[in-house]
């Protein structure tokens, strides 16, 4: 909700302006009630963990596309890296060394692909800040690059494994619910108090609501922009190791594939202006959500993946709409 | 700008950024028929214009939107839809699949710049739903497997024969629609107009030029190429194919740059994207021929890697020219 629109005089319940600044909460519902009312079997337990652990990935790296789109920009490589990082862990724990010791094996194994996360973001950050290069075609090097990397490390096999301390990354359960909700749930907080109580988080917002202003008033826009990056990527490498963990395999080639755009997608339906200044980190998980739901309606009520595809691009089409709407 | 009178280096070169896309080019030509047998021969020559035709003529629409300041991504699935189109209209020959494959691609383009325009979504979300909606199309409309055409119609005449025994048709259609719209951009006032967007929308449309009418003009146009591009793949090998087409947008964005045209928009040339969608080519061609000599072995992975780095490098040295000559610098 912006601010202009808490004071709006007159009288009577405006419709048009509640749909466009709650429109995110109101599809979620209208899909929650024709799922109870038409798809069979919704209201179980059963569904509820299968959502839960499909979308926690997708919000998780649409957190840190938020962050990217609030400075204005774009990363289309979250895919790519999730492909990388999800390719690296099974090399480092299949490893002799890591067989050897295995604990030592299982944390280099998850800090390693991090880490080769975040130089990826580094990378992206310091193409956008340092060289001035547009973010769609400072990230389109890695998302060309990235997976090609990843199929080049693993020869393009698919590498199959059993390591049940590292798959509790995908299919770990606390309180009964699929881990990696919490860990989603858990960085959503953390990002929220960042973006609020941190001078970081008010950069992030001023960098995109008007870059040059940021940088007279001495704002550090240089290291924001590296920071969102690294941030991102960071968080795509951390859900491209969830998705080793819930397959207990690793392919290189499907890895994130299309995840940029799901991300983007969750990001925009969830709130976030593409011209940058708006970083509702909650918006993100619920546009995951809805698109998780949506995707999931579709294919429960046996309409093929095709289709779906179409769907999603009239949901993104709308939410864009429904955005620039607001702006004007 | 290409306001002023008829000047050849600028009609062909475009900019200073771009002559060193030619020279690059020149280079590897030469390192090439230096280097392997049967590299300079016309079979090398003919294959290797035959399959990246496709490539080209893409990059060519991508050229124009990119030269708005837009970017189209759907590029690529729409080729797939259009080369399904293509096969299932092939029975009534290239003179019937062409026209209505290209139309097909054109609705797509129309579709872009209606969101684009009437609805004042960026071009980067528009063309990216096209993108899902097209492949989800051409999936749905193919039953997601290959559609044969019909080799007893002349329709795989075109991807497959040579004019007069000579040149293969693609190259010929395609040369003809670089030829077109290389006139099209530097010599109408539609072309100029292109430019002009590019340089500054608002001041574009302050000096009172038709600035919708442009803006359409380069998704119709990107569509209608794409559209072609399907044609081609159809025709070149005897398939309609609905999973085809991935990364194609990313080849043109790719060609484009390599060519020297500003990703602001406002400067570049038809002839440079060209140049730099072979150059993309060549360094491939060149690859398989290093391969084929056993000296070195690259995996089908490595082109990718490859393509990256090369897309690295020249966005490197455009910074560099651009941080030089100051001309204009691109925002981020």
């Amino acid at each position: 909700m912006s601010v202009q629109d808490l004071d709006r005089p007159g009288g009577g319940f405006a419709w048009k302006p509640f749909l466009r600044d709650n429109g995110g909460i109101v599809a979620l519902v209208v899909i929650l009630l024709f799922n109870a009312i038409f798809t069979p079997n919704f209201l179980q337990a059963q569904t509820l963990f299968v959502n839960i652990s499909q979308v926690a990935t997708i919000a998780i790296v649409a957190m840190g596309m938020t962050l990217v789109i609030a400075t204005g920009g774009i990363d289309l490589s979250v895919g790519a890296v999730m492909a990388l990082s999800g390719a690296l862990a099974p090399l480092i724990f299949l490893s002799d060394w890591a067989q050897g010791s295995p604990t030592l094996g299982l944390i280099a194994a998850i800090m390693l692909p991090m880490l080769a996360a975040l130089a990826c973001g580094l990378f992206n950050g310091l193409m956008v800040s340092i060289l001035k290069v547009q973010p769609i075609i400072a990230t389109l090097i890695l998302f060309i690059s990235g997976r090609g990397i990843a199929q080049v490390l693993t020869n393009g096999n698919l590498q199959t494994f059993s390591n049940p301390q590292f798959s509790y990354l995908g299919t770990g359960r606390v309180l009964g619910l699929p881990f990696q909700g919490w860990l989603a749930l858990a960085i959503a907080v953390v990002l929220f108090l960042v973006m609020t109580r941190t001078a970081f988080g008010r950069y992030v917002l001023a960098v995109g609501g008007n870059e040059r202003a940021a940088a007279l008033s001495g704002g550090p826009v240089r290291r924001v922009k590296v920071g969102v990056y690294m941030i991102c990527a960071g968080l795509s490498g951390l859900a491209g190791l969830i998705v080793v963990a819930i397959n207990s395999a690793s392919d290189a080639a499907r890895n994130g594939q299309l995840m940029e755009l799901d991300a983007i997608a969750a990001a925009v339906v969830g709130g976030a202006l593409l011209q940058g200044g708006r970083a509702p980190i909650f918006g993100a998980i619920l546009g995951a959500v809805i698109i998780q739901l949506v995707k999931y309606t579709l294919l429960a009520n046996g309409v093929e993946d095709e289709v779906a595809l179409i769907a999603k691009a009239f949901i993104i089409l709308a939410a864009v709409y429904v955005q620039q709407a607001r702006k004007e | 700008m290409n306001q002023d009178a008829f000047d050849l280096r600028r009609f062909v070169v475009g900019n200073p950024q771009s002559a060193a896309v030619w020279l690059a080019l020149l280079a590897l030509l030469i390192f090439g028929a230096l280097r392997y047998d049967n590299f300079a021969g016309a079979y090398n020559f003919g294959s290797f214009l035959n399959y990246n035709s496709m490539f080209i003529v893409i990059a060519v629409g991508m050229c124009f939107v990119i030269l708005t300041g837009g970017i189209d991504l759907s590029v690529g699935s729409v080729a797939a839809f259009t080369s399904v189109i293509a096969a299932y209209l092939s029975p009534w020959g290239i003179q019937v699949a062409l026209p209505l494959a290209v139309l097909a691609g054109v609705a797509f383009g129309a579709f872009n710049a209606f969101c684009i325009i009437a609805l004042r979504i960026p071009p980067f979300i528009a063309t990216l739903a096209t993108m899902l909606g097209a492949k989800g199309g051409a999936l749905v409309i193919s039953g997601a497997s290959t559609i044969a055409v019909d080799w007893g119609s002349n329709f795989t005449n075109m991807g497959m024969n040579k004019a007069f025994g000579l040149v293969p048709w693609t190259i010929i259609v395609v040369a003809i629609v670089i030829v077109v719209f290389w006139i099209v951009l530097e010599k109408t006032s539609l072309g100029r107009t292109v430019l002009a967007i590019g340089g500054s929308e608002d001041a574009s449309t302050l000096m009172g030029l038709p600035v919708n009418k442009a803006k359409a003009f380069v998704y119709l146009l990107s569509g209608g190429c794409a559209g072609l591009a399907g044609v081609i793949l159809a025709s070149g090998f005897g398939a309609g194919q609905p999973l085809e087409g991935i990364g194609w947008e990313l080849s043109a964005i790719a060609s484009v740059v390599v060519g020297g045209t500003l990703l602001t928009g406002g400067m570049g040339s038809v002839p440079a994207t060209v140049a730099g969608a072979l150059l993309l080519g060549l360094v491939f061609n060149i690859l398989n021929f290093e391969n084929g000599r056993g000296t070195i072995s690259f995996s089908a992975y490595w082109q990718m890697v490859i393509r990256g780095g090369f897309l690295f490098a020249v966005i490197l040295f455009q910074s560099r020219v651009m941080a030089r000559t100051a001309v204009k610098g691109p925002t981020s």
